[in-house]
């Protein structure tokens, strides 16, 4: 059982280094929007289907 | 893309025999049936459309290689989407460049909008393939939880006001959001994520160290005093990291003495950690760091869901500068365009036909008509000449002006307008809600029976007393206050959401839930709007002559006539002259057609049958706007107009005030009319009108007096007095004045939404009351306990989130708008 007094701090220091993840992932703004990013992967496939329809606007620039 | 557009455009009208509706066609674009004469020649049997702009969003979509939009969406949900039409030339201000536009990485601009209208995956899809559709447009996100739609653009090759137009034609109306406010919320937000993502992360592993005290495999002092200093470490930051937002809310309670929740919630939490801390320094006696740090979670929770709520329906626009036109005219010297808003005192401005007046001033040339339906609410248009007086906001109908401005920007009745709205919702105090209101007794409560218990304990043990005392006030933390009554507003307001009715902030629910006295606008609110055909008196042969001679007016009676009397062959129209404020004179098939006012035709009506002065006179009596129409010099017909009640509006009314609201009726029209309609309307508190902006504002004030007042309109006109009313809602296709002043605003048109925004505000008070009932069941349970010293952190901690969870459920299985949303989608 001695053995907490070792792995105790160490579960905290490891759970400590998700945290600093979660704080560097919300300053990135990952978590701005939690809704949208859900519904884009059921339309992606979307563009891939598209048929080779006359283009009202030139390619778009990256 | 404008060229793409034109041959769809120039189709219009279409002559009914052009086709025959097969079985039930239904619009290719928005799904609603598709009229006799409909817009669908060019796209043989497979598309039709039952309007022109669906003919034309439906075109783009196709020309953009987006069709499969029409494949992925969803079931229609009976509110397609439909052009406004609007120029958006307020778009190209550089002040609102300045406020609404900031730069992006690689030259390029960016500019947020609110977007409405989307109602399935489909619309997110499809607004994000916007550089397919709007040249200039490098990328477009939308994002769905605000409804706002970040456009990555090249200022270079593409204006502001173009990618709004695009929107718009795609049938997804734009508002701008401002950028700075943008950032701040953004800031906010990601602020209160954090605090509830690590009080999540904290309460875990601290109910992980309690499992071990709480279950005895810590029997070892060493190990329990490893664990205790263990979960004291981590509540730390707990508490004062993300605990920190009510520790804040708490001191500027303190400091404002307005009762808030953050106080109740500040002293047992604080008081909790204050005493655990001690217990764990001196190694005896209760911790309750598990119950604090789960209770800091769930607060945050609560929180959270509150946040996101007052997002996306902020305002922002300018309002001056949505309403009168950015630029002006100015012809004395040389013909040139200047700012509107910098126009001198005494420059002469042109106001083309259909154009908006860009500054107060005196006619100098020409005569015309004024629609000043948005200033003033009143209906018809006013004629004007030389001499009269116009104000900036209104439309110029039939004729071109010449005008001497006298004030100009700010200084316009508009500006000032808008200026008393923009203060009375600076004034406005703010909305105390029930859990607040509440919060005030429970802390004296909370205080009081810790008091009372550690007093009491001081005598039958005097080494429990303070521990039983800060038990006490760690168990009456009002967590499931603090997170139902968010929670069953947050559900509230996208049920609401989906069922067409936004509110901006769920303190508006509740106050509407109240009882008071309901105002209405009339004209756009209780009404169509519009003018429509009431009676017609006369030669039923005439019509369609009468029909050609008005068709290319823009007066509101020409327009009703257009659109009551069924399009015949096509007639030869020569020589149309208007008599702006009088009539109409033209040849139309080799007739002399004369339409207009009783005095523009006094000279054939003296000569012609009594009847049509008598009916004139009738109808003139009704308050209702006449017309006599004569061919060849004789009268033979006279018509009669009505801006028609809302189908909706009487039932609805009447349910109103069978649940003990108080009507009233405020209106910018004539007091006849007014009159007239509260007929119709069953009993009324009050029918008033002739009411100028500035009238109204003082009766809403002077009515406030007397309890809770909810204003509901839609024009410029009734802004300010919407300012000034508790709450005020906004109907569909409202200015965007109205939209700014009000808390709620609905997208579908008709009384029938305001009747559901009361009905569901009113449920939704009533789950809150149920939450707060429940909070404070469990919370006299657990005082008992506590002053009978029988509380240990492990019942502490089993409690809260039983309570919790019974307010939860409660706020989650409510139903608030969700039944009517769907009777509506049945329908």
């Amino acid at each position: 059982m001695t053995v907490l007094f070792v792995v105790l701090p160490l579960a905290v220091l490891l759970s400590g280094l998700a945290a600093l993840a979660f704080v560097w992932a919300t300053r990135r703004g990952q978590f701005d929007d939690l809704e949208t990013p859900a519904l884009r992967l059921l339309t992606d496939e979307l563009d891939e289907r598209r048929p080779a329809a006359p283009k009202l606007s030139p390619p778009r620039r990256a | 893309m404008t060229q793409s557009l034109s041959p769809a455009l120039s189709r219009l009208p279409v002559s009914p025999a052009a086709t025959a509706p097969s079985s039930e066609p239904a619009c290719a674009h928005c799904g609603l049936p598709v009229p006799a004469a409909d817009v669908t020649a060019d796209r043989g049997a497979e598309a039709r459309f039952c309007c022109t702009a669906c003919a034309v969003a439906h075109s783009i979509i196709q020309g953009a290689g987006l069709g499969a939009y029409y494949e992925r969406r969803s079931e229609l949900d009976g509110a397609p989407a439909r052009p406004s039409g609007k120029s958006y030339a307020e778009y190209d201000d550089p002040a609102f460049a300045s406020r609404h536009v900031t730069s992006a990485a690689g030259g390029g601009a960016c500019l947020e909008l609110f977007v409405s209208g989307i109602h399935c995956t489909a619309c997110v899809w499809l607004l994000e393939r916007l550089p397919r559709v709007q040249d200039g447009v490098r990328s477009a996100r939308f994002d769905l939880g605000r409804g706002a739609l970040e456009v990555i653009f090249e200022p270079a090759s593409v204006r502001p006001s173009e990618i709004a137009r695009a929107l718009d034609r795609l049938g997804y109306a734009p508002h701008p959001s401002l950028a700075a406010q943008r950032d701040g919320e953004r800031r906010s937000d990601r602020a209160l994520w954090l605090r509830l993502g690590l009080a999540g992360a904290l309460a875990g592993n601290v109910m992980l160290m309690a499992l071990a005290l709480y279950s005895g495999a810590a029997a070892d002092p060493a190990y329990a005093s490893l664990f205790r200093w263990g979960s004291c470490l981590l509540t730390l930051p707990a508490v004062f990291f993300c605990g920190s937002v009510f520790l804040r809310g708490a001191l500027a309670s303190l400091r404002t003495r307005t009762p808030h929740m953050d106080l109740p919630i500040s002293i047992g939490i604080v008081a909790g950690f204050a005493r655990s801390a001690w217990n764990t320094a001196l190694g005896s006696g209760e911790v309750y760091f598990d119950s604090l740090a789960v209770l800091i979670f769930l607060l945050l929770v609560g929180r959270w869901l509150q946040a996101r709520h007052h997002r996306g329906a902020t305002q922002t626009l300018d309002l001056i500068a949505a309403l009168a036109p950015a630029t002006a005219v100015r012809v004395d010297g040389e013909p040139r365009e200047v700012p509107a808003d910098a126009l001198p005192v005494g420059a002469i401005v042109e106001v083309a036909r259909d154009d908006r007046i860009p500054a107060d001033g005196i006619v100098v040339t020409g005569e015309s008509c004024v629609d000043t339906a948005w200033l003033t609410g009143e209906a018809l248009p006013e004629a004007v000449k030389p001499g009269d007086r116009v104000y900036a906001g209104t439309v110029n109908l039939a004729a071109p002006l010449h005008l001497r401005v006298e004030v100009a920007g700010r200084e316009t009745r508009l500006g000032r307008l808008m200026r008393s709205v923009e203060e009375a919702q600076a004034h406005r105090a703010p909305i105390v809600r029930l859990a607040d209101r509440v919060a005030g007794y429970f802390v004296v409560a909370a205080l009081g029976l810790a008091l009372v218990t550690f007093v009491l304990w001081r005598f039958l043990d005097p080494s429990r007393a303070v521990d039983h005392a800060v038990a006490l006030l760690v168990v009456t933390c009002p967590c499931a206050l603090g997170m139902a009554t968010p929670l069953a507003v947050s559900v509230a307001l996208k049920r609401a959401a989906a069922a067409g009715i936004f509110f901006k902030g769920g303190e508006f629910l509740e106050a509407l839930a109240r009882p008071g006295t309901l105002v209405f606008d009339k004209t756009g609110t209780l009404t169509e709007g519009r003018l429509a055909l009431a009676s017609f008196t006369g030669d039923s042969q005439i019509l369609p002559l009468l029909r050609a001679a008005e068709e290319r007016s823009g007066h509101p009676i020409a327009r009703a006539v257009v659109a009551s009397v069924p399009a015949g062959p096509e007639l030869v129209v020569e020589g149309v002259t208007e008599f702006p404020g009088a009539g109409v004179e033209a040849r139309v098939a080799g007739h002399c057609v004369r339409v207009g006012s009783g005095a523009f035709l006094a000279q054939e009506l003296s000569g012609s049958d009594a009847e049509f002065a008598l009916e004139l006179g009738a109808q003139a009596a009704l308050g209702r706007p006449a017309i006599v129409v004569a061919v060849d010099g004789k009268v033979k017909g006279v018509l009669s107009f009505t801006d028609p009640l809302r189908a909706d509006a009487r039932a609805s009314l009447d349910a109103l005030r069978a649940a003990g609201y108080r009507i009233a009726v405020l209106s910018g029209d004539q007091p006849l009319v007014v009159g007239r309609v509260a007929c119709e309307l069953g009993p009324l508190v009050a029918a008033e009108g002739g009411k100028s902006p500035e009238q109204k504002l003082a009766w809403i004030e002077r009515a406030r007096q007397s309890g809770p007042v909810v204003m509901i309109g839609d024009g410029i006109n009734d802004a300010a007095a919407m300012s000034a009313a508790d709450v005020a809602i906004a109907v569909h296709g409202g200015a965007e004045a109205a939209l700014v002043a009000a808390d709620a605003f609905t997208t579908v048109a008709g009384v029938g939404k305001v009747l559901e925004a009361v009905r569901g505000a009113r449920r939704t008070l009533t789950v809150i009351r149920r939450g707060i009932a429940f909070s404070l069941a469990y919370n006299l349970v657990g005082v008992g306990l506590c002053m009978a010293g029988l509380v240990s952190p492990l019942l502490a901690a089993v409690l809260m989130p039983l309570s919790s969870l019974t307010v939860v459920t409660s706020a989650l299985k409510a139903r608030t708008f969700q039944q009517s949303a769907r009777k509506e989608m049945k329908s």
